[in-house]
């Protein structure tokens, strides 16, 4: 039986699509100049994976281990043309904005490879829990990353959130610093190899402060017993000592 | 001996229907999906269009009011042409917009210019480009009022010198830490009024090439 709480914790933190498999890096620094669109690349991935992980688990057992590659690419490149076609006609204000990015999803090897090491051994509804859950956490990167940069690169946040989510998210669309000059590295790629790093530091840091927690605890625990079993020995001595001086 | 077969051959027939199944729903979407981006692709024209030459200056339909050329510029290959749109007042043509391309930092700056029958420019407007955020996007009319300097400028008015940015010796501004784009905006939108000028009579006078 799959174990959903896990497969939820490895997509969204502890497998992490980018802080900890590292994937999907090209489309990542290219698009989160600003937190719209990181949410919106991140929603149409979200879209693609959790399609093809359907789709691929679905048809799992006729598709021979021989040519599963091939299937699985020709799969993933045709969800994308449809997911671009869509968008072209229905989104079309967001599709000029991640139009150039979104072909480039058939090459982004975190779809394959879910496809691949996940949706092609499991059964559809953990395949789907899995897409959903992995999508969500290349998401939340996204957006957390083009936040970083955008408030720093230029003092807005979720500018121009409004074509993407409708009128009635425009509350989102803040200018956080008036008349913050804009400090031109956070835009440009390398800045959003800078923020991954960061944000790559804190996960570690994270991580590891929740190990040596968890390692203190443990020591902790150790030491109390032997102290309980020390002060058991010194009472029993201490009485045996009393008993001996009557 | 036989099974080896019947696994031989299951692999293409595999591959072949999940390609034929693939391709029948790419087909069926894009079908679907034709008209409605044909139409957004049309507002997105009409928009700007309207940039360049105001919709109070004219009463026909400026999208179906269109002269191909296909003399050569530069970038345009013979086969295409450059469409221009033309905006009548009451059957006159007081107007034509039609689309310039410059070779900026990174790529490609698609530019969309407005010029009066007379040969004085309207508006210039950028379209699309792929310069650097915060040094050369300043040629968005929402960046900076940079472009709009190019309002009422002719040939006549400025010389061949003129016709560049004043790093180079010309009118027009350069921003801090970024010739390039500009550079490329001023010789593009030069390069189109000069084709303009030549081909004016042919750009007025015919007519429409359809509707």
């Amino acid at each position: 039986m799959a174990d959903y709480r896990q497969i939820m914790r490895d997509g969204i933190w502890d497998n992490n699509v980018v802080m900890a498999q590292m994937l999907a890096l090209c489309p990542l620094l290219a698009v989160t100049s600003t937190a719209t669109n990181g949410l919106g690349m991140g929603l149409a991935t979200l879209a693609v994976l959790l399609t093809s992980n359907f789709v691929i688990s679905a048809l799992r057992n006729i598709i021979s281990n021989e040519v599963r590659i091939p299937v699985f690419i020709l799969l993933i490149a045709t969800i994308v043309t449809l997911v671009d076609l869509t968008m072209n006609a229905f989104l079309h204000d967001l599709h000029k904005v991640l139009g150039l990015f979104i072909p480039l999803i058939v090459t982004n090897c975190a779809i394959l490879a879910r496809a691949e090491s996940f949706a092609s051994k499991q059964s559809v509804v953990p395949a789907v829990v899995d897409g959903l859950m992995m999508g969500l956490g290349f998401t939340l990167v996204l957006v957390v990353l083009g936040g970083v940069r955008e408030i720093i690169g230029s003092g807005t946040l979720f500018a121009n959130a409004s074509p993407l989510l409708g009128e009635s998210f425009s509350f989102l669309d803040m200018r956080l610093l008036d008349d913050y000059r804009g400090f031109l590295l956070m835009v440009l790629p390398s800045g959003g190899f800078l923020a991954l790093g960061f944000l790559l530091a804190a996960k570690s840091w994270l991580d590891h402060r929740k190990a040596d927690l968890a390692k203190a605890a443990v020591r902790a625990a150790e030491i109390a017993a032997i102290n309980a079993a020390s002060e058991e020995a010194i009472s029993e001595d201490e009485s045996q000592r009393n008993g001996e001086k009557p | 001996m036989n099974e080896m077969k019947q696994k031989m051959a299951y692999h293409p027939i595999l591959l072949g229907g999940i390609a034929l199944i693939a391709g029948a729903m790419l087909v069926f979407v894009d079908a679907g999906t034709r008209g409605p981006i044909a139409d957004r692709q049309a507002e997105d024209l009409r928009a700007s269009l309207t940039q360049v030459v105001p919709a109070s200056s004219y009463d026909n339909n400026l999208l179906e009011d269109t002269v191909v050329l296909h003399y050569p510029l530069d970038y345009a290959d013979h086969v295409a042409g450059i469409t221009f749109y033309r905006a009548r007042l009451s059957g006159k043509v007081v107007a034509a917009a039609f689309e310039v391309i410059g070779m900026g930092y990174s790529g490609a700056i698609r530019i969309m210019m407005g010029v009066r029958s007379d040969g004085s420019i309207m508006a210039v407007r950028v379209i699309a480009h792929a310069e650097t955020p915060g040094l050369g996007d300043k040629i968005e009319k929402a960046k900076s009022d940079w472009i709009t300097h190019f309002a009422a400028m002719s040939l006549e008015k400025l010389t061949q010198q003129q016709w560049a940015v004043k790093k180079d010796g010309g009118e027009f501004d350069q921003f801090s830490g970024a010739t390039i784009t500009p550079r490329a905006v001023v010789r593009a939108v030069h390069k189109g009024l000069t084709y303009f000028n030549a081909h004016r009579a042919e750009i007025l006078a015919t007519e429409a090439s359809h509707g």
